[in-house]
């Protein structure tokens, strides 16, 4: 009985995945059309990725989205992790507000969150630009960090900490050789998440950004509204085939880590 | 003592980001909420409540109500796919669930703006969609789905979908298996079953589902925007509206607070139903 159900819930899974790379799909198709206009298949055709290589102002914005998105990641990552491990050991009674406060920007929508930046920015006069830009993708990507990190010190056993300790190793010894691999791992999860959110992020972006500058979602917002080139999908492409490059480096590590860590506790 | 406080050191950034560039915008914003606009551009800090009484004009009235039937279909559509698809991925083999994994990651990682205008494409009238069935003989003329309710409602779930699927498989996923079977045993039908224990066991994952997808399609106005061509008005793109061609900041700081305040509600109600602190699926 268990194995007739099974085929459908795989044909379930299999259809809305299908679904949702179909949008995906019909841009990459796009990418190689032989048209400016993206409603029939007019030959194939790898002029987009040409023009894109000359496309100054759309290279630029993807350059700023990296560099954004990088940085903020950063900042999050040491701020959100250095919280997440301060919160954990110290306790006093501000601690469940500051908590609501500091995961905020992600619980509230995006709009609110672009909108109030926008005006305590030009209240504080600061020139909007990478700057803002910088601060407001931290800002969002500090929840994501945090979390993730504290989630993870819940799951780890104190003896081994205490261990170091009565060896005789110093707090900050003990963290860096003890604390910090253990966490490590969702450090970079949390780090990985951030970035997905600042590189996709359209809405604050667009409250904070400010006149001169440009980030490839912004770029592309403004091109849906007003004409899109095909530049945009070939750019697309570009990014697809690279994620998938990444994802799958990335599981390929954390299996062969995996692997380890499994051989490690069948030694013990 | 002297090593707690030397720990304490720690959250010292997170404290002062947080109140500097989270409490102090968002107190800002409320009390510019309660100030008199000035026509043409800015406002000036008097009291009033002004802002707030607008808001009860049947045209806002009704961008609320507009706003929260779409955001509530969205997210039902997206309880009805997501949650079948979170709970059979949660039961697939050790691989299985990492391939889904990477699947459902890659459309993640890339542009959501993109995928939209994929979505543009399919849908427009000439589009891939259009054109297939019109070639098929199954529509006589193409349907005009682009820039109405429907392709909004499509953009929507599509992009909120992923949210959903992962909080739910999660919560799937750590679920003891024992005691459904234990339901069974004692002679629970398959539906009963699930109706009292796994769905019972599953309501955080679900619930931070349907947190993680209602409160971003509040305000995700270029969805709208885009797919629906300014026909529908939400309760985001008014804001937009009034912080950027209508230029009356202390209105949009009043839509955003009540909006706030809502939202603030919701992930309360969810604390206080699952005694959870922490929404599931992403963390």
């Amino acid at each position: 009985m268990k194995k007739k159900r099974f085929p459908i819930s795989k044909l379930y899974l299999a259809l809305v995945t299908l679904v949702t790379y179909l949008p995906l799909a019909v841009v990459v198709v796009f990418s190689f059309n032989d048209s400016k206009l993206p409603v029939a298949w007019k030959g194939f055709t790898l002029q987009w990725y040409g023009e894109l290589l000359e496309d100054r102002a759309l290279l630029e914005a993807l350059c700023n989205s990296l560099v954004l998105g990088a940085v903020s990641c950063a900042f999050a990552a040491v701020i959100g992790t250095l919280g997440a491990i301060g919160m954990a050991r110290v306790s006093y009674r501000s601690k469940g507000m500051m908590e609501y406060l500091s995961t905020l920007p992600i619980m509230v929508p995006e709009i609110i969150l672009g909108m109030v930046f926008m005006a305590f920015f030009s209240l504080l006069n600061l020139p909007f630009g990478m700057v803002t830009l910088v601060i407001a993708h931290t800002a969002f990507c500090i929840p994501y960090v945090f979390m993730m990190v504290k989630a993870r010190l819940v799951g780890i056993d104190p003896s081994l900490e205490e261990a170091a300790r009565d060896l005789g190793a110093s707090p900050a010894r003990t963290f860096w050789d003890i604390t910090l691999p253990l966490i490590m791992p969702a450090v970079a999860s949390g780090c990985l998440l951030s970035f997905a959110m600042s590189f996709d992020d359209v809405v604050i972006s667009i409250f904070v950004n400010g006149p001169k500058l440009s980030t490839l979602p912004i770029k592309v917002y403004t091109q849906i509204k007003t004409g899109v080139t095909p530049e945009i999908n070939a750019l697309c492409t570009v990014i697809l085939a690279a994620v998938v490059a990444v994802l799958t480096i990335s599981s390929l590590v954390r299996r062969k880590t995996h692997g380890y860590e499994i051989e490690k506790e069948a030694r013990k | 003592m002297k090593r707690k406080s030397r720990w304490g050191l720690c959250i010292v950034p997170l404290y002062v980001f947080t109140l500097l560039f989270v409490l102090g915008p968002m107190l800002y914003m409320v009390a510019i909420s309660f100030a008199q606009n000035k026509e043409g551009y800015g406002f000036s800090w008097l009291f009033t409540t002004e802002n707030y009484e607008k808001m009860t004009d049947p045209v806002y009235v009704q961008c609320f109500v507009q706003s929260f039937r779409l955001a509530f279909t969205t997210t039902v559509l997206v309880i009805l796919l997501g949650y079948p698809f979170g709970y059979f991925m949660a039961r697939l083999s050790e691989r299985g669930k990492r391939i889904m994994m990477f699947l459902i990651m890659v459309p993640f990682w890339t542009s959501s703006l993109l995928r939209l205008y994929g979505w543009i494409i399919i849908l427009q009238v000439k589009g891939v969609f259009n054109m297939a069935l019109v070639n098929l003989g199954i529509l006589e003329k193409p349907l005009k789905i682009l820039y109405s309710y429907p392709a909004v409602l499509i953009g929507m779930v599509y992009a909120l979908l992923p949210f959903m699927i992962l909080a739910v498989y999660s919560s799937v996923e750590k679920m003891d298996w024992a005691l459904v079977e234990a339901a069974r045993d004692l002679g629970a039908s398959p539906v009963r079953a699930f109706l009292t224990v796994t769905l019972k066991l599953t309501l955080p994952g679900l619930l931070s589902g349907v947190i993680l997808t209602f409160i971003p399609s509040m305000g995700l106005f270029f969805i709208a925007d885009i797919l629906g061509g300014n026909k529908i008005v939400l309760v985001g793109s008014l804001i937009q509206d009034q912080l950027t061609r209508g230029s009356n900041w202390p209105f949009a700081a009043a839509l955003a607070v009540v909006l706030m305040v809502l939202t603030s509600l919701l992930i309360f109600l969810y604390r206080k139903i699952t005694h959870v602190k922490d929404l599931e699926g992403i963390f």
